[in-house]
């Protein structure tokens, strides 16, 4: 309970210093905000042309598509917003071996390097994402459903802990290789895929994205949960893969943890 | 004079560096993997009838040939001189007696062996699935090919190059960067090629540098294009090179005048 305790004084405290910084720049705010409406219609844009020339791809009529780049632009948001700060953030601390200080601070580790900053302009994202899905459901010719949002959001707690796993795993390679500060790129890339429904994928990227970095479950998932057509038996595969997931993750990160050899020993 | 003496050894170090983080090597290409994820989707959508004469082999074709060239024309500049003036590394390279410019050239350009390397078995592989039907019979497209595929890394290195000394006075040219990704996504053909682009769009594309970056020399080796617009369009690739050039440099020497270093 006290740890609990401690530990919920330490997210307050860097949520408040990444606020403080964030206010520094505010001028980031607008290139922020401006950027990630941009990706958005980036995202949208390829999906345009697609259904321009065909009216269903995979299964997907192009409503229902949107749904799914809805989900993957919060996710997005967060994975910029929240995420990828931190990894930065740990992968130098790797690099020059400051990383012995967080270690020696008296709270989980893996809880400090997660909470290490945040980009609260981020939040931007959600604007750009609302609108998808506005438009996504304009285009359906429908009003989601309350069963479906509360579907789809316990499914989005899934993706979370799913995205948040990968990361973990992510930052678990730096203390491998060491030089590899563009990890953050890599993990944007491979995650761009998600802005596709994922039956669009066959064969071996179709086990790849939903068995080893699971991006089905993360954007697919959810948007079909949103729209009321996700079976009981993925709801719960979803989630059992996400747990799965995260155990995995803080094993592999508390064994690379243990034969961390900081940069000066 | 003394440059040119000097370049072979620079590339060796280059090629040196490239060995010793191969693992760093091998994480760009990861990155670069867009092409081959948006090939499924491409594929789809050209599964009942092919979309505008794009059948699925040719989908195929377009996707690996672009992932392929998108290894050998890899450049990073921009980072390295951001990297460098905020930490003021830059004053090492100031002191060697030979143009800073050349070395970030030839630390781009000596990893292309690797690269290619690397490449190869998509090479291959490209062949194997679409047979050699997918690929031009001209032998001037492929005579003019290590050209157009030189041009396009000249443009982006230039621009790289240009993005960076703008760091010399706005202290960060990051997100600068990003605009000019942005740019080579939406217009270049990475994602879809310009030739499915509706009309007003495809000569907008045309009108800026990126696609001669991307979308020509795939044109190119995907025979494409005729011989003579092949012509055409290494002619203005390469007026690109030469404009994007001398901003570059004009840049880089004039931001060097106002850079004060790392406390000095």
């Amino acid at each position: 309970m006290n740890s609990l305790r401690r530990h919920l004084a330490v997210l307050r405290a860097s949520t408040r210093l990444s606020l403080l910084i964030a206010m520094q720049y505010r001028w980031e705010f607008m290139l922020d905000g401006f950027f990630s409406l941009f990706w958005t219609a980036t995202a949208v844009i390829p999906l345009w042309f697609v259904f321009e020339e065909r009216e269903v791809i995979a299964g997907w009529r192009y409503g229902e598509a949107l749904l799914v780049i809805g989900w993957f632009t919060v996710l997005q948001g967060l994975l910029k917003g929240a995420i990828n700060p931190s990894l930065t953030t740990v992968i130098e601390q790797i690099r020059t071996g400051t990383l012995d200080f967080v270690l020696l601070k008296p709270a989980d580790a893996q809880f400090l390097v997660s909470t290490a900053r945040f980009r609260p302009w981020q939040l931007t994202a959600l604007v750009g994402a609302g609108a998808v899905f506005g438009y996504g459901f304009w285009i359906l010719e429908r009003s989601p459903t309350l069963s479906g949002v509360l579907q789809s959001l316990v499914m989005l707690g899934a993706a979370v802990i799913t995205l948040y796993s990968v990361w973990i795993l992510v930052i678990c390679v730096a203390f491998r290789a060491v030089r590899v500060d563009n990890l953050r790129y890599l993990f944007e890339a491979v995650f761009e895929a998600g802005r596709w429904p994922s039956t669009v994928f066959k064969g071996l990227l179709s086990f790849l994205f939903t068995f080893v970095i699971p991006l089905a479950l993360m954007t697919t998932y959810p948007a079909e949960a949103l729209m009321e057509r996700l079976p009981l038996e993925r709801f719960v595969g979803g989630w059992a893969g996400a747990l799965a997931f995260a155990l995995f993750a803080r094993f592999v990160w508390s064994r690379s943890i243990a034969s961390y050899t900081s940069a000066s020993s | 004079m003394r440059t040119l003496r000097t370049l072979p050894a620079l590339f060796k170090l280059g090629l040196a560096n490239a060995m010793a983080y191969r693992a760093e090597l091998l994480i760009w290409i990861f990155t670069s993997t867009m092409p081959l994820i948006l090939l499924p989707v491409w594929h789809a959508v050209a599964e009942e009838a092919p979309l505008r004469g794009f059948s699925q082999s040719r989908f195929t074709a377009y996707f690996l040939a672009g992932f392929i060239i998108r290894q050998m024309v890899g450049n990073w500049a921009s980072w390295t001189i951001n990297y460098e003036v905020r930490t003021g590394s830059l004053n090492r390279r100031l002191l060697r007696p030979i143009h800073p410019l050349w070395s970030y050239a030839t630390e781009s350009l000596a990893s292309i062996p690797l690269r290619s390397a690397l490449a190869f078995p998509i090479a291959v592989l490209l062949i194997a699935l679409t047979g050699m039907s997918q690929l031009a019979d001209s032998t001037l497209a492929w005579l003019i090919a290590p050209l157009a595929i030189l041009g396009s890394w000249a443009i982006g290195f230039f621009a790289h190059v240009a993005i960076g000394a703008l760091s010399l006075w706005i202290h960060q040219s990051i997100k600068v960067v990003d605009v000019w990704l942005a740019g080579f996504y939406v217009f270049s053909g990475y994602l879809i090629p310009v030739t499915l682009f509706p009309g007003w769009l495809r000569d907008l594309s045309w009108a800026l540098p990126f696609p001669y970056m991307h979308g020509f020399p795939i044109d190119l080796v995907t025979g494409a294009l005729t011989d003579a617009e092949a012509l055409g369009m290494l002619g203005a690739q390469w007026a690109w090179v030469l404009v994007l050039g001398v901003v570059a440099v004009a840049m880089f020497q004039r931001g060097l005048r106002r850079y004060g270093a790392f406390g000095g």
